[in-house]
């Protein structure tokens, strides 16, 4: 017997329209047991009719949310847990999840926001090309992964808590942070190993420290100085406030700098035939 | 020491008595063979027989000769293979190289032969007959719902029939070739070739240039591990959406753009900053798995209004079950990629030595998804060298719903396959970024001359298809019955599913 999750909603996704509630320009969608391509279709259906702030109420995993939406101004709350591809492609919208988000949040991103109070899983920002993403807790493995950064396009991510291996792997451009406040892994190294590895282009900053084994043999490590700091202050500030945390405890601890030795890391690698 | 123990592969010879001593020669050459000193002096060392001298010469009085050097008789170490070793010895580097497979494999294809029809049943001509080289690219229902449409006739039901698929004339689409590997005037022809043939070309992991938007309808855009250029916008301009996987000739690699062939107008499509290196990772970290290819086919679909998405794979030893994974996976079509496909640039010992030949990945695949009941759920088009209307003709009854052509189509356009792509001089203007050499090719006049190759091909295949005494590609398609193989072994004829000549 399908065990009863809410009136009308069996165990499992139902493929069809969720309920919708709209006031004004603010919408509100109840995303009990609805299956992502009718959660999805809903939230670009209200945002073509005009829609500015999308409420998603009891997400529960539901994929692509945010996915291809190319909007100004538009504004998405998750409550619960976003799924796989949040906000991949995504084009201006700011979206908050109230909640943990899993793989691939920001993939290949063009604009927009995205704020997560809670955990995000592996892949964060793969190609992520412009926007923001913030997480406040802990991240998996390959986070900001192939960020890259175009004229006026410049992505940022920030993690609050600790990461695993191969963060900021084949980095091209852009910039990642990692904080190791916000963690649920207190004994764990503040990031895993392969930092940085095939980076050649970006920066990232570590609130802390990492040995030399821990970095790819493309990055450099330095103190960062007052005109890094400068450049990260703002950002830090801004990430703060979204996510209800004290600036000056967060910049009570020093930084490092990671940057490519190289934009060509391969360049010597090949003999023309 | 010697400065290279390599010497010329090529001696260029020029007939001083028929000279005009124009300097043509000099002004064409891309490699900076020759020297003007009263008359044109060669550098054997920097020729690439690429023959764009040749073919200028107002006096028709250059050569190009093999350099002939006497080696040691030693079949097991070719002289080629003598070259590699010192090339590795001066350089310490991979060899890098360009175009297909060129090492002497079987060529199954010039094993296999095609039917005809003779006395029992008539043959068709072609010219005074209708025949339909129509081909339709994606899913297709399992079945077909009908309902009475009150005149005694039948239609199909609400909701029945295809849906989401790509409409061909002719079934041969142009393969990926990025921006940045060939030309814009390289992609301008081949979009607008493609527009005239009511076909498709593939934009390849470069982005899309804005002066093909025009042609946008006739384009499948590509999303490759780098994600160079992928944006809503480029999503939404493609008919359809490719996700590559992998290549022919570097089965299992990334790709590496050389930040000097970055130039603005490359960065701008790839959207990458200027004279950085464009780094294709080997895999798309987003996909470990055949669950992770179905996410990423079903973000594109949600990103994009539901496309049909096509999924390119090098053909492999277990393509069939890839394949068969894909399929799965959601994907509208899958392209396979054989062994001697070209590239713009690989590893010489990834291209020669990785990959199996196409014949035989389309024969492993569609038996594969025959068995499994999904032969309609996707269409399967196949690429890696196919050279003539004849090979079009065998892929699709091995198998292929359609095939793609990039060497053949830059032979079109001038290519003489001198395997130079990677040095980014071609002197034939199409795998360069060098504005003197790309403004060679108008593409005006390389629209007409891919349109007249794939016409020319078209014409052949409805003859093909006349001689079998069918009407229309489809009955063709997957038929190996109207194959017969010569000189294959027993083993490889049941792979292929073809019977020998004879039986």
């Amino acid at each position: 017997m399908p065990r009863e999750m809410a009136p009308g909603v069996t165990e499992g996704y139902i493929k069809v329209a969720p309920k919708v509630t709209r006031d004004g320009d603010k919408v509100t969608i109840d995303s009990a047991g609805v299956y992502y391509k009718q959660l999805n279709e809903a939230i670009r259906s209200q945002i073509a009719d005009g829609a500015k702030h999308i409420v998603l109420e009891n997400v529960n995993g539901q994929r692509y949310i945010g996915t291809g939406v190319k909007a100004k101004d538009v504004k998405i709350n998750v409550h619960g847990t976003a799924g796989n591809d949040l906000t991949m492609f995504m084009d201006g919208p700011t979206v908050e999840v109230f909640g943990a988000a899993q793989d691939g949040v920001g993939n290949t991103m063009n604009a927009g926001k995205v704020i997560i109070h809670g955990d995000a899983g592996d892949v964060l920002g793969y190609g992520m090309r412009g926007g923001k993403v913030y997480v406040k807790g802990d991240v998996g493995y390959r986070v900001g992964i192939h960020m890259k950064a175009y004229e006026n396009l410049v992505p940022i991510m920030v993690c609050g808590g600790k990461a695993r291996d191969f963060f900021g792997e084949y980095m091209a451009g852009g910039m990642l942070v990692l904080l190791g406040m916000n963690t649920q892994f207190a004994e764990q190294p503040l990031v895993g190993s392969f930092v940085g590895a095939g980076m050649h282009g970006g920066v990232i900053y570590i609130r802390g420290t990492v040995e030399s084994w821990q970095c790819g043999k493309e990055v450099g490590v330095t103190e960062a100085d007052e005109a890094d700091m400068a450049e990260l202050k703002p950002i830090l500030a801004d990430y703060c406030e979204c996510q209800g945390m004290d600036l000056a405890e967060v910049l009570s601890e020093p930084f490092i700098k990671l940057k490519p030795f190289s934009h060509r890391p391969y360049g010597k690698m090949y003999a023309p035939m | 020491m010697p400065t290279s123990f390599i010497q010329p592969e090529f001696k260029v010879k020029i007939d001083y008595d028929k000279c005009h001593k124009c300097g043509r020669c000099v002004q064409q050459c891309g490699w900076g063979v020759y020297n003007f000193n009263e008359r044109p002096i060669p550098d054997d060392s920097k020729c690439r027989a690429c023959h764009r001298c040749v073919t200028y010469c107002p006096a028709h009085c250059i050569s190009i000769e093999k350099n002939q050097l006497a080696y040691r008789d030693n079949d097991n170490w070719s002289p080629a293979a003598r070259k590699a070793v010192w090339r590795q010895a001066e350089t310490g580097g991979v060899l890098l190289t360009s175009m297909g497979n060129p090492l002497p494999y079987t060529r199954i294809f010039d094993h296999l032969v095609l039917d005809a029809c003779q006395v029992t049943n008539p043959s068709i001509d072609p010219l005074r007959e209708p025949m339909e080289l129509r081909t339709f690219i994606g899913h297709k229902p399992d079945s077909v719902g009908v309902e009475p449409d009150g005149n005694g006739g039948f239609r199909l039901a609400e909701g029945e029939g295809m849906k989401n698929n790509l409409m061909l004339d002719t079934p041969i689409l142009f393969s990926p070739m990025s921006y940045g590997s060939v030309s814009l005037n390289v992609h301008k022809s081949l979009a607008m070739a493609a527009q005239r043939l009511g076909t498709f070309m593939n934009t390849g992991e470069g982005g899309l240039h804005a002066d093909l938007f025009p042609y946008q309808d006739n384009v499948i855009v590509q999303v490759a591990s780098g994600r160079f250029g992928v944006s809503p916008d480029y999503l939404s301009r493609g008919a359809a959406i490719e996700i590559k996987i992998g290549q022919g000739a570097k089965p299992g690699i990334g790709g590496h753009l050389p930040g000097e062939k970055i130039n603005k107008e490359v960065s701008s499509t790839r959207m990458i900053p200027q004279g950085t290196d464009a780094i294709s990772p080997a895999p798309h970290h987003d996909i470990y798995s055949i669950e992770d290819l179905r996410q990423l086919i079903y973000a594109l679909k949600e990103a994009s209004g539901y496309k049909p998405v096509g999924v390119k794979i090098a053909a492999v030893h277990n393509v069939a079950a890839i394949a068969s994974g894909i399929v799965r996976a959601g994907a509208d079509y899958v392209y396979l990629d054989g062994f001697k496909g070209g590239t713009g640039a690989a590893p010489q010992v990834i291209r020669d030595h990785i990959g199996i030949p196409i014949e035989i990945a389309i024969a492993a695949v569609d038996q594969r998804l025959r068995d499994e009941g999904i032969r309609n759920w996707a269409s399967v088009i196949a690429a890696g060298s196919i050279r003539s209307s004849a090979d079009v003709a065998k892929a699709i009854a091995l198998g292929a719903d359609a095939v793609a052509i990039g060497s053949a189509s830059l032979m079109a356009l001038g290519c003489h396959l001198c395997q130079s792509c990677h040095t980014g001089s071609c002197s034939w203007g199409i795998t360069t970024q060098k504005p003197e050499l790309t403004r060679r090719i108008d593409p005006e006049w390389g629209a007409e001359q891919l349109t007249n190759l794939v016409h020319a091909w078209s014409h052949e295949l409805q003859e093909i298809l006349g001689a079998l005494g069918v009407n229309a590609i489809e009955s063709l398609r997957g038929s190996r019955e109207r194959l017969r193989s010569i000189g294959l072994d027993e083993q490889m004829n049941k792979v292929l599913g073809v019977k020998p000549a004879g039986m």
